[in-house]
């Protein structure tokens, strides 16, 4: 991203009068370069214009510049470690200059996470994430603002916060670690745990119904919704991606192993001798197989069924095409979640395109200004009935 | 010029130095408007004034019933002005409920008009008045009485026009208020102009107010019941544009000023809730300046999207009462801990829980000062008049971004609803708004990280204030992550060593106590030594003052000192209460000043507590004094 020729900076000893994020969208990429230790976080790449970085080296940096020098205190064999090696890996692949890139997160194990990147970041309180990337977007709508969250951050005590965050539609992609426990607090079971869950808050199970995320995101009206899981870098990278790619809210719910409190409590999905038969990767355009082919899923009336590819009976023609772009249909494969004869989608379940939050606030305050001018405060002040004493 | 306040009339003239009158009647009587029109015929009459607006709690109460009456208080006058009047000199009573909700406040001797219309059984009957026939029992006995048959008058003056019965009647307002000005020998013109605009598209409608108003006048002027007319001169008031605002409106005005003349944005969130939405509703209307409101999914929200957008780079604000200060609680810590500017209004009214909604108190003063878990402190300001909230407000935010601190602005109903005349301030009077975000890296900003990289400090402090830099994402080479973890001094880490967090829960301390240096002197109204001091905080300040200022007029020797920067408290002020034998703290609550006074300083303090969801009156303040007095002297 850097060019040094373009950099005023060191010339320039004129402070902007406001703050770069408060006033304008931050500083063009590319206006400075990064200082530091010859070599240590220099960018080799290419020098090109901001949004032409391409794949793989937009900004010229690699992992490792993502990384802080905080040590990772997460367990050793947590699930978490692969996300945010996937994040890491992924961001320099985007064109997104580091000082604009942030992470909010809530309270949790997850919450964690932006201690662990060399970025802007802000660990909050439980829950409410949402609202303080809502207020930072608002200010400065050129942010590349990512939420980190966990199952019951988002789903218990930040509920509410999470289904106005999508019906608004701000820009910022919501990673939701679940590992269906509360880890942080060592081992509850969370609004995604199963119905007769024993953990150390229910010796004898517990009675609560289980929320699908993704349904409750659905369910909110979020424009992007999707599903990928820790044990499938791959998969998960192009998920983040996509999230990212997303101009509005991207809800990216990510089956997380918690080894210490929940262990394999995704290993049916995730693990080599079921997945085939248990999880299905969702393609637009693509039909709905899984079971390396042999299984799809076709309509039957309103309702899926499972079928068998393999008997003659059905072939892949018969199988439903997805269409992320389709509501209904995301609606129907987003609610698979407690039928065993059924596969657990993931992927780009729904995407669709609506105005942002933050580009409607700024929009309306722009239409305001533009009608009636830049504010003059002396005559705000003496609107309204006035009256003069004389001296 | 045709007004009747020129004409000749009988009834004597007496001049007056104030004066306090309430329109009361039923929601749909248009009670607000008739005294917003008075007001600014007094505001042409170059009188001081202040109101106060008393709306029914209910949204659409029955007509007719005690608690659908909506009234409107104001009192003016030649001299100094602080408050809406304790007792009340002329009660306009448009029906039997109005009357019977606001009897109590009359001034012995005082004057009612009421509308004999309206005091039919059925209306005596919803006004729970059914045994009582309050026009010819006792109940007026002691008040002069002027009976005016309102409806019957108005419907009269307007016979001929096309108009229905129920525009008709919906004009009785402007004969009352045509007769009041008439009574108190203020000019009908402005409130001639204000008909003429605001009915401009409705000619019909516009002609009958127009007619009613001068009709009211004249029947003022003809009968015999007003035996004396009243004349308040010209206030001597401080040279300058003056206009009436509310303390919701100086309120968002003062946010509007700040991002004005700071240059940045103001982001502000808020969750409605009485009485602190008005502010929400009227910064809304100036998007034209650098202001952004967010009406949030609850109160949790709003604080978070405000600080969010202080980490932004904006001025984040959020407006609310008591109950949604207790949901911020939680996320004004984090606040603390991030040490980001954060403004938090709290319009306070009657608590606990949903309490007494549109009535003030000022029961939310420990919540601000220490509400919070751990060791959390902030500054709390307290504005001392609707005019004042403009300032205060803008003090705030100064505050908040000089020190780089959350601010508690402690307002509430009374201030916010009630309205003075205010001295508009030159813009360029302002106090100055400058503060700048960190941009580059230095060597005092930066250190070599574990890996050997440069990383920013962003808790490195400035000498004199103890703020950290204010560095915002999108600035490059600054990158850093803040959070309610404990932080490691300087380096900004997640850091759980001991001596650290003693250590910056002290800086923490240190900071919030430094903006004693941004304070004023306390202003003291009399000697600066002597038996009593007063000493308030907030919206007492008018009663204060008032009550003050009448003892003093009978050489009762009292000062007064205010409180407007609450907390921490003033440096100079335990050298004020040195000079006093005793000091007396009115205040809107069961004591919560006082508290905090006997835990700093060494000094005999007075309550005076009043938790009656209604301002003080100065006459109760003065009965204090001289109690508080009593002892020294004998
Ligand atoms: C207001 C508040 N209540 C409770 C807690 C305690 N707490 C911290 S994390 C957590 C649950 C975290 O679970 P989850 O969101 O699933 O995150 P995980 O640790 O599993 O990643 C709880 C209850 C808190 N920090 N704040
Ligand atoms: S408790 Fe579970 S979720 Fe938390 S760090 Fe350990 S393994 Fe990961
Ligand atoms: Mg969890």
């Amino acid at each position: 991203m850097a060019d040094a020729s373009a950099s005023s900076n060191t010339n320039n000893t004129k402070k902007p009068a406001g703050p770069p994020g408060a006033k304008k969208p931050a500083g063009p990429p590319g206006s400075k370069k990064p200082a530091g230790p010859p070599g240590a976080k220099k960018p080799d790449g290419p020098t090109l214009p901001p949004g032409y970085g391409g794949d793989g080296g937009g900004c010229g940096l690699s992992r490792k510049d993502f990384s802080s020098d905080q040590d990772v205190r997460w367990c050793p064999g947590c699930g978490d470690y692969a996300i945010l090696a996937t994040v890491q890996r992924l961001l320099p692949e985007l064109d997104v200059p580091k000082e604009n890139t942030v992470f909010i997160s809530g309270i949790g194990c997850a919450g964690r996470f932006p201690y662990y990147m060399d970025t802007y970041g802000m660990h909050t309180i439980h829950g409410r994430a949402p609202t303080f990337a809502t207020g930072l977007k608002c200010a400065n709508p050129e942010l590349d603002v990512w939420i980190v969250t966990g199952d019951g951050d988002a789903l218990s005590i930040g509920g509410n916060h999470l289904i106005h965050l999508c019906r608004r539609n701000l820009d910022t992609q919501v990673l939701l670690f679940n590992n269906k426990i509360y880890g942080l607090t060592k081992g509850q079971y969370s609004p995604t745990s199963e119905e007769g869950k024993v953990t150390k808050s229910t010796p004898h199970g517990s009675i609560d119904a289980p929320f699908n995320p993704v349904a409750v995101a659905l369910g909110a009206d979020a424009s992007f919704v999707a599903r990928t899981m820790d044990r499938d870098p791959k998969h998960m990278k192009a998920m983040m991606k996509a999230s990212h790619d997303h101009a509005g809210t991207a809800f990216l719910e990510i089956y997380q192993n918690c080894n210490i409190f929940n262990d394999g409590a995704f290993f049916e999905f995730t693990e080599r001798g079921t997945k085939a038969s248990r999880a299905l990767f969702v393609e637009d355009g693509e039909p709905l197989t899984y079971a390396n082919g042999e299984r799809g899923l076709r309509l039957d009336g309103l309702s899926l069924e499972a079928i068998d590819l393999t008997e003659g009976r059905w072939s892949v023609d018969d199988c439903l095409v997805y269409d992320s772009s389709n509501r209904e249909m995301a609606h129907l494969i987003g609610r698979i979640f407690d039928q065993p004869d059924l596969p657990r989608p993931f992927g780009v379940l729904y995407q669709t395109e609506r105005p942002t939050y933050e580009q409607q606030l700024h929009d309306q305050l722009g239409a305001v200004r533009a009608e009636r001018g830049d504010g003059d405060l002396e005559a705000l002040l003496h609107s309204g009935e006035t009256w003069t004493i004389d001296a | 010029m045709t007004s009747p306040s020129d004409a000749a009339s009988d009834a004597p003239t007496r001049s007056i130095p104030d004066a306090t009158v309430l329109f009361a009647g039923d929601s749909g009587d248009g009670m607000q408007l008739t005294g917003a029109q008075f007001t600014l015929a007094s505001a042409y009459a170059r009188n001081d004034l202040a109101t106060l607006p008393d709306y029914p709690a209910e949204i659409r109460a029955p007509a007719g019933t005690t608690y659908g009456v909506s009234g409107f208080q104001l009192h003016f006058g030649a001299v100094d002005i602080h408050t809406p009047g304790d007792r009340v000199d002329l009660l306009v009573a448009m029906n039997a409920a109005a009357l019977k909700v606001h009897l109590d406040r009359m001034r012995p001797g005082g004057t009612v008009l009421v509308n004999t219309d309206a005091f039919a059984p059925r209306d005596l009957e919803l006004a729970d008045w059914s045994d009582a026939d309050p026009l010819h029992d006792d109940t007026l006995d002691g008040y002069e009485v002027i009976e005016v048959a309102l409806t019957t008058l108005t419907r009269e003056a307007l016979s001929d026009t096309d108009l229905s019965k129920k525009q008709v009647d919906r004009s009785k307002n402007m004969f009352a208020l045509g007769l009041t000005l008439w009574m108190y020998s203020r000019p009908l013109d402005p409130a001639r102009d204000w008909i003429r605009n605001k009915f401009s598209d409705r000619p019909a409608i516009r002609d009958a107010n127009l007619t009613v108003l001068k009709k009211g006048a004249h029947y003022a002027e003809t009968i015999e019941a007003i035996g004396t007319r009243y004349q308040v001169d010209p206030a001597a008031m401080k040279p300058g544009t003056y206009r009436a605002v509310r303390g919701a409106e100086a309120t968002a005005l003062g946010l509007v000023a700040a991002a004005h003349q700071s240059g940045r944005s103001v982001f502000y969130g808020s969750y409605p809730i009485t009485p602190a939405s008005d502010i929400l509703h009227e910064i809304s209307k100036h998007k034209n300046f650098d202001v952004a409101t967010f009406q949030a999914e609850d109160e949790i929200a709003a604080v978070g999207a405000a600080l969010g957008a202080s980490f932004g780079g904006s001025i984040g604000v959020c407006g609310t009462s008591g109950p949604g200060v207790a949901l911020k609680t939680e996320a004004i810590g984090l606040g603390v801990m991030t040490e980001l500017p954060l403004v938090i209004v709290n319009m306070q009214r009657g608590g606990p829980s949903t309490g007494l909604p549109t009535k003030p108190e000022q029961g939310d003063l420990m919540q601000a000062v220490y509400g919070r878990n751990g060791e959390a402190p902030l500054p709390v300001l307290a504005p001392a008049s609707p005019g004042d909230c403009f300032y205060m407000a803008y003090e705030a935010c100064r505050i908040a971004t000089t020190y780089m601190t959350p601010v508690m602005l402690l307002a509430d109903g009374y201030l916010g609803n009630g309205s003075e005349a205010w001295r508009i301030p030159a813009v360029d009077d302002l106090p100055p708004f400058t503060v700048e975000n960190t941009t580059e890296p230095t060597d005092r900003n930066m250190m070599t990280d574990d890996d050997g990289n440069p990383q920013f400090l962003p808790y490195v402090r400035d000498d004199d204030t103890l703020a950290r830099p204010w560095a915002v994402p999108g600035t490059p080479e600054l990158e850093h992550r803040l959070g309610g973890l404990e932080k490691e001094h300087e380096t900004g880490n997640v850091s759980y060593d001991p001596e650290n967090h003693e250590r910056m829960v002290k800086l923490r301390a240190e900071k919030v106590q430094r903006v004693t240096q941004s304070m004023p002197p306390v202003p003291v109204r009399g000697p600066r030594q002597g038996s009593l001091l007063v000493l308030g905080w907030g919206s007492t300040k008018g009663a204060i003052d008032e009550a003050v200022e009448r003892c003093r007029a009978e050489d009762t020797p009292v000062s007064a000192a205010h409180l407007r920067y609450v907390w921490p408290l003033p440096a100079d002020l335990g050298a004020l209460i040195d000079g006093f034998d005793r000091v007396l703290v009115p205040e809107l609550n069961n004591g919560q000043l006082i508290r905090l006074l006997r835990n700093a300083y060494d000094a005999e303090f007075v309550p005076l507590n009043k938790i009656q969801g209604r301002p003080f009156r100065a006459a109760e303040i003065c009965t204090a004094i001289r109690d508080a007095l009593t002892p020294v002297a004998s």
